[in-house]
């Protein structure tokens, strides 16, 4: 991870946060987005799907032109641990109302007390989890 | 123009997830090591995102509504409650267990690596037992 690549991406990512905002008017958080795609309002359906799927699309498109970018965890971790990882991620992230796009950029970029402090939280306990779990 | 703004705002995210190393747990793994061999790129992965969203906002502050919508719908909320603090807690301790967050998950799909579906299952499971719990709440109200 290069510190230039490290700024251009979150450069990037704004923009596409930024895109949302003047162009539809939606907040970029994945984890609502994702976690109320089938539940919620059926109006809102529409657009969710479909930044979704531009999601999987960019991600697409990034992996034929940068597929070193990507890569699984070098500790290879067991199926129990991701499973237990995604159960905390996708029950957390929407009691807390969001992750780290929804708090972490779109939040902060608002000055929101509410997203910095969940954002201080969530770094700190994934800070304690490394620390301990490794 | 709604639905296609959309799709290019999440094409531009996760190419920004991509360039920026997010996609690679490994990357959020060594920022989460404060303690060990601390990487602190996403410091500048974030701050660059923040800031530029944020000048965005500012030179089109006079923007009544959005180009492609009829208004601007920005979560109002100022609360901090149990929810936010344990449920920020929660998504820590997941996102310090295996290194992915919801968006470069996502955005990971095409790489068709089975630990990617097994995350995302879990977590599409971990989103639907908050809403079977916030159901269940509103009819004990």
């Amino acid at each position: 991870m290069s510190y230039l690549l490290a700024l251009v991406g979150g450069v990037v990512i704004g923009l596409g946060a930024a895109t949302l905002h003047v162009l539809i008017g939606r907040v970029a958080g994945i984890s609502g987005i994702a976690g109320r795609v089938l539940s919620a309002d059926p109006s809102e359906r529409d657009w969710r799907s479909v930044f979704l799927l531009g999601l999987v699309f960019g991600g697409a498109l990034m992996l034929f032109v940068a597929p070193g970018q990507f890569s699984t965890l070098s500790s290879e971790p067991s199926t129990l641990r991701l499973i237990l990882a995604g159960l905390l991620v996708g029950f957390g992230t929407r009691l807390s109302c969001g992750c780290t796009s929804g708090h972490g950029v779109c939040g902060i970029s608002r000055f929101s007390p509410r997203s910095l402090i969940a954002t201080l939280t969530f770094i700190g306990a994934g800070v304690l989890t490394v620390a301990l779990a490794s | 123009m709604r639905l296609t703004s959309s799709f290019i705002a999440g094409m531009l995210f996760a190419i920004g997830l991509a360039i920026s190393g997010m996609t690679n747990p490994d990357n959020i793994l060594g920022f989460l090591d404060i303690f060990g061999d601390w990487k602190a790129e996403l410091i500048l992965v974030m701050g660059g995102a923040v800031v530029t969203l944020a000048a965005v906002k500012q030179l089109t502050a006079s923007q009544r509504q959005p180009v492609f919508d009829v208004k601007f719908r920005i979560p109002t909320r100022r609360d901090v409650n149990a929810s936010l603090l344990g449920g920020a807690a929660m998504f820590g301790i997941g996102w310090g267990l295996g290194g992915l967050c919801p968006g470069p998950a996502i955005a990971s799909i095409a790489t068709l690596e089975p630990d990617i579906f097994i995350f995302l299952a879990a977590m599409a499971a971990g989103m639907l037992a908050h809403t079977k719990m916030e159901k269940h709440l509103e009819k004990g109200n």
